[in-house]
Formats: structure tokens, sequence, C-alpha cells
């Protein structure tokens, strides 16, 4: 009973770093059709940014971990930001084009923060709560996937807040639905679409940072891997739906921890299963409008 | 007022558009004017290229030729700047937000600027339309077609816009519904100049001052619309229809409209 409570919350702590990348993917789709490859190098960018930033105050504390987050947060959305007007939007309706831009872009990234940081992991320093575990109904919860949880959980927050309550959030909704109308009500729509890509860098910046947590050490590779099973939560969520990714983060990631504790590790191939059986069944994804 | 020059007794003016869908060209070399009040109706069977005629000149499709607002071309414009201009746009198909409130739609439309949404024009879309204030929480999704359209009539008519283009706003309507569309029309009419596409004669009779005939994505007819609506043997030519209905009171509106042999193109 307490393997199966401390397999859900950190599976749900997980998810909460799958959403995090998701989140950011699914509005980017929504809005401008694009598979945005460059995702993972927002969030590696952001970990490392955040952590030199936490080292100037000190790793291993609370107020470290608080500006890294931070800092992280700012610097994905800053890359994202510069990569959709830099290179995106030159490309406007090319779709194909602009896909591979990103893809090109995560390539040259990772290279060059292999140069920049070296190709192995670095260990971090944490604060000494984040290195301890919880008991929770008899489990001993390792309190980083508290923190996750929680981060998600705000972030989901906010970005809910703001597609309802703001007029960009407005324009975001209405874009996603049928962006051709929003422009023949003179909206520029292009201004959102940095938009969405500085709010998906933002959260993936700060996914960075607390997956370094979670790992305990930062990479130049961290993006890419967890870059893959957010495209899957997408996908399995369905393109472009906030809700739809939310709820997939969770369902995959719990089903990869029960799978690899009680299948002998096979839980990205039951991952892999799930995204095959969506497709087939289901192809617009669990809460996705229509087929993309 | 009294002695503009020529060039601003035309609200729009299009000269030698052409426009292409998928590398196809569907428009080709289309000119006409629509002067700066009543209606303007454009007529023609179905597929022959009205809605990507509007569509061209609001840079929605890929185009060649010029568009003048007022005098001034915007074919080089995009598409969200020309409507800034003050040209108000209700598609085909309505394309409310299904996803948003009545309210949300209606926000959306709201304009800044010179030709932007007014107090008097917010009073003149809540009298016209109290059901959608009623319905302001309703998601627009959820509407009957009829109150779709209102909703897609109300996004263009909350702005002090100079121009409307109207594609067929009444298709796939009751009679009944025709009725109140034709006369919410009526009342915007009186406010701004309207470029409208519509297939019911008995509409075009009631709004419209000048009609534009258009075959195989060319014009091929402009003049009063007295004189084509009296003249069975014309629309019988241009459009393929007889004119029944038009002008005897209770005839049955589904034989007035135009070209409904392809009524289920889309
Ligand atoms: N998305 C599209 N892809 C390919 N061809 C298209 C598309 N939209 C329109 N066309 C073609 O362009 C031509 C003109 O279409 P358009 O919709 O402008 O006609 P229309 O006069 O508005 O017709 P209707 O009376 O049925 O609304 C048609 O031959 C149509 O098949
Ligand atoms: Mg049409």
């Amino acid at each position: 009973m307490s393997t199966l409570i401390l397999l859900l919350v950190t599976g749900v702590g997980l998810g909460g770093l799958y959403f995090l990348v998701a989140s950011g993917l699914s509005l980017i789709y929504g809005l401008m059709g694009i598979l945005n490859f460059a995702h993972g190098s927002f969030l590696t960018l952001g970990a490392f940014a955040g952590l030199a930033a936490a080292s100037a105050v000190g790793q291993d504390t609370w107020g470290g971990l608080a500006l890294g987050l931070v800092v992280g947060a700012v610097t994905g959305a800053a890359a994202a930001a510069v990569t959709e007007l830099g290179l995106i939007r030159p490309l406007y309706e090319r779709h194909i084009e602009q896909v591979l831009v990103t893809v090109g872009l995560a390539l040259a990234s990772v290279a060059l923060f292999e140069g920049i940081w070296g190709p192995n992991p670095r260990t971090v320093r944490r604060t000494e709560w984040l290195t301890r575990t919880t008991e929770f109904l008899g489990a001993r919860i390792p309190n980083t996937a508290f923190l996750n949880i929680l981060a998600a959980a705000l972030v989901l927050g906010v970005i809910v807040a703001f597609l309802k309550y703001t007029r960009y959030g407005l324009i975001i909704r209405a874009g996603v639905e049928n962006r051709a109308m929003v422009t023949a009500l003179g909206i520029d729509v292009r201004t959102a679409f940095t938009l969405v890509f500085a709010v998906g860098g933002a959260a993936a910046g700060l996914g960075g940072v607390l997956a370094t947590q979670s790992l305990n050490y930062v990479s130049p590779h961290m993006g890419a891997s967890l870059l893959i099973f957010a495209f899957i939560v997408t996908v399995i969520g369905g393109m472009g739906s906030l809700p739809g990714a939310a709820v997939a983060s969770v369902v995959v990631a719990v089903l990869q921890q029960l799978a690899n504790y009680f299948l002998a590790n096979t839980g990205d191939f039951i991952v892999v299963l799930l995204l095959a059986l969506v497709l087939l069944v289901r192809p617009s994804g669990l809460m996705g409008r229509r087929a993309a | 007022m009294s002695t503009a020059p020529t060039m601003n007794t035309n609200v729009l003016e299009v000269r030698g558009l052409s426009a292409r869908i998928a590398g196809q060209e569907v428009v080709h070399d289309v000119g006409f004017e629509v002067p700066a009040s009543g209606v303007t109706a454009v007529l023609g069977r179905n597929g022959v290229g009205k809605t990507s005629t509007l569509r061209a000149i609001l840079g929605l499709i890929e185009r060649t030729g010029e568009v003048l607002l007022d005098g001034r071309r915007v074919d080089g414009e995009r598409t969200e700047r020309i409507v800034r201009r003050g040209v108000g746009y209700v598609p085909e198909d309505r394309d409310v937000f299904a996803g948003l409130t009545v309210a949300e739609n209606l926000r959306l439309a709201e304009r800044t600027g010179p030709h932007g949404t007014t107090p008097e024009r917010r009073r003149l879309v809540d009298g016209l339309f109290p059901d959608l204030v009623r319905r302001a929480q309703q998601r627009a999704g959820t509407l009957s077609g009829g109150q779709q359209q209102m909703v897609s009539l109300a996004r263009a008519l909350l702005n002090d816009n100079r121009l409307l283009l109207v594609d067929e706003p009444t298709k796939g309507l009751a009679p009944r519904i025709v009725d109140d569309v034709a006369g919410a029309l009526a009342a915007a009419a009186r406010t701004v100049p309207i470029l409208l596409v519509e297939q019911n004669l008995k509409v075009i009779e009631r709004l419209a001052e000048r009609v534009v005939v258009i075959d195989a994505g060319r014009v091929v007819h402009t003049g009063p619309a007295p004189e084509l609506l009296g003249d069975p043997d014309l629309i019988q030519r241009l459009l393929g229809v007889h004119a029944d209905g038009v002008e005897p009171p209770g005839a049955d509106p589904a034989t007035t409209a135009v070209g409904h042999q392809k009524g289920g193109a889309r």
C-alpha cells in the first residue's frame, strides 16, 4: 500500500514536470500550429541560468532556490520570445520551415550548451529539506515531489486565469479556434504568438530549475529527454488543449512509475504503447476538439 | 460635402482584382465600386467566387490588383490593418468563436481607434439584438444558427466602420429568421454602407440599391437593383433561376434562392 502511495505521489510530481513543458507546447501548437522542438532548449537554458543565479546566493538555501526559479522562468521566457521574433515570425505561415528551424535550434543549442558547460551532468546542491522525505499515508515521499506538484498547480492556475481573464487570453483562446477570423476582427495575432512563446518558455525554464532539484544534477541534455515525454503528453492530451495536457501529464507519469516498478522497468514502453493506443482509438487525443 | 471629388463618392473601389486559393485562380480581374451609402449586392451562382472576392478584398487570400478604401490603396496591407481602417466583416459561415461566450465574442470584436467601438454603436447593437444581451454568458457554439448570425453581425456593428462586407447572412435560416436578419441589415444600412453577398432575391429586393453579378470569377453585370429584378430573362440568364416570388407576396421564399441546384456545395 505504501509503495502504491509512493508511486502515485512521485508520479504526480513527475507529471508536474511534464506539464510545465507540455503546457507551452500545447499553447504554441494550439495557436500557431507549430511543433516546437526547441522547447527543451528553453528548459535547459533556464536550468543553467537559474542555477548560476542560485549559486550567487547559495544553491542550498531557500533564497537561492527562489532566485533560481525566477531567473530560470525569466530566461526561458526571454529565450522563447527571441526565438519567436527572430526565427519563427520571419517564416510567417510557413509551417514546415518553422518546425525545421526549431529542430535546427534544438540541435545547435545542445551543442552550444555542451561547449559552454561540458557534456556531462553536474551535481547540484539543494536545500536540506529537498534532500529529505516526508511521511504521507505511510509512504516516504521525496520532498521534491511536493515542490513539483505545487509549482505545476500554480502554473496551471496562472495560465488558466491568464487565458480566462485577460484580453490576450481571449485573443489566444479565439485564435486557437480560428486564427483568420481573429485577424478579420482587426487584431494583430502575431503579438499573441510572441506571448504564447514567452509564457511557454517561462514554464519550461521554471521546469528546468525544478528538474535539477528532482534529478540532483543539471545537464545539457535534460531538456531533450523531458521534451520527448512532453510531446507524448501533448498528443495524448489533445494537441492544443491545456486541460488535456494537465490530465495527460499525470496519467503518463503515474503509468510510467507504476510500470517501472511492477512491470520490470517497462515504463517508457508502456507510455509509447498508450500513445499508440490513443492515436488509434482517439486520434484527436483525450480532450482535443478535432483531429490535428 | 456638396462638391466632393468623384473619388470620395465611393467608399470602396476594386480594380483588376484576381485571387488564388491553393494556387488556383478563382477570381479573375474583378472590378466594381461601392458607393458611400446604401446596400450594394453581389449575386451569382454557387461557387462563382463571391466569397473569394470578399476574402481577397480583406487580404485573407492571396490576391493581386487594386483595392481602394476611401480612395486610398489598401491592397498591400495586412488583414488586421485593413479592418482597422473601418471594414467590418460578417463571414459566410458566421465564424463565431464557439468556445467563447456571446459576451466574449463581442468583447473580442471591440476596437479602439478612429473607426472603433463607440457607446452609440453599443446601444445600436443592444437595441437590434436584445436576445444577445440576455444570452451574454451562453457559449456561442450552443446558439442557434440565427442567433450565431446575430453575434456575427453584432461584432461588425459594434465598430464605427466605413464599410461592412456581409456574406450570405440569411443562408440556411428559417424564413422568419431571414426577415429578422434582413431587418437588422436594413437598420445597419442606415448607418454604414454594405457590400452584401446574398442569394435570396427577396432580401435583395428589400435591401439593395445596386447589384454586381459575378459568374465564373468575373463581373458579368452591374447596375441598379430594380433593373435586374424587373427583368426575368436577365435573371434567368445571369443566375439560372426563375424570378418567381420576387414580386408576388406570399411566394415560397425557398424558390427565390439562387443556384439551388448546388446548394449543398459545402
Ligand atoms: N478552401 C478552398 N480550397 C480549394 N478551392 C476552394 C476553396 N474555397 C473555395 N474554393 C473554390 O473557389 C471557387 C470560388 O469559391 P467561393 O467560395 O468564392 O464561391 P461563392 O460564390 O462564394 O460560392 P457559394 O455561393 O457556394 O458561397 C469555387 O470553385 C470553390 O470550389
Ligand atoms: Mg460563398
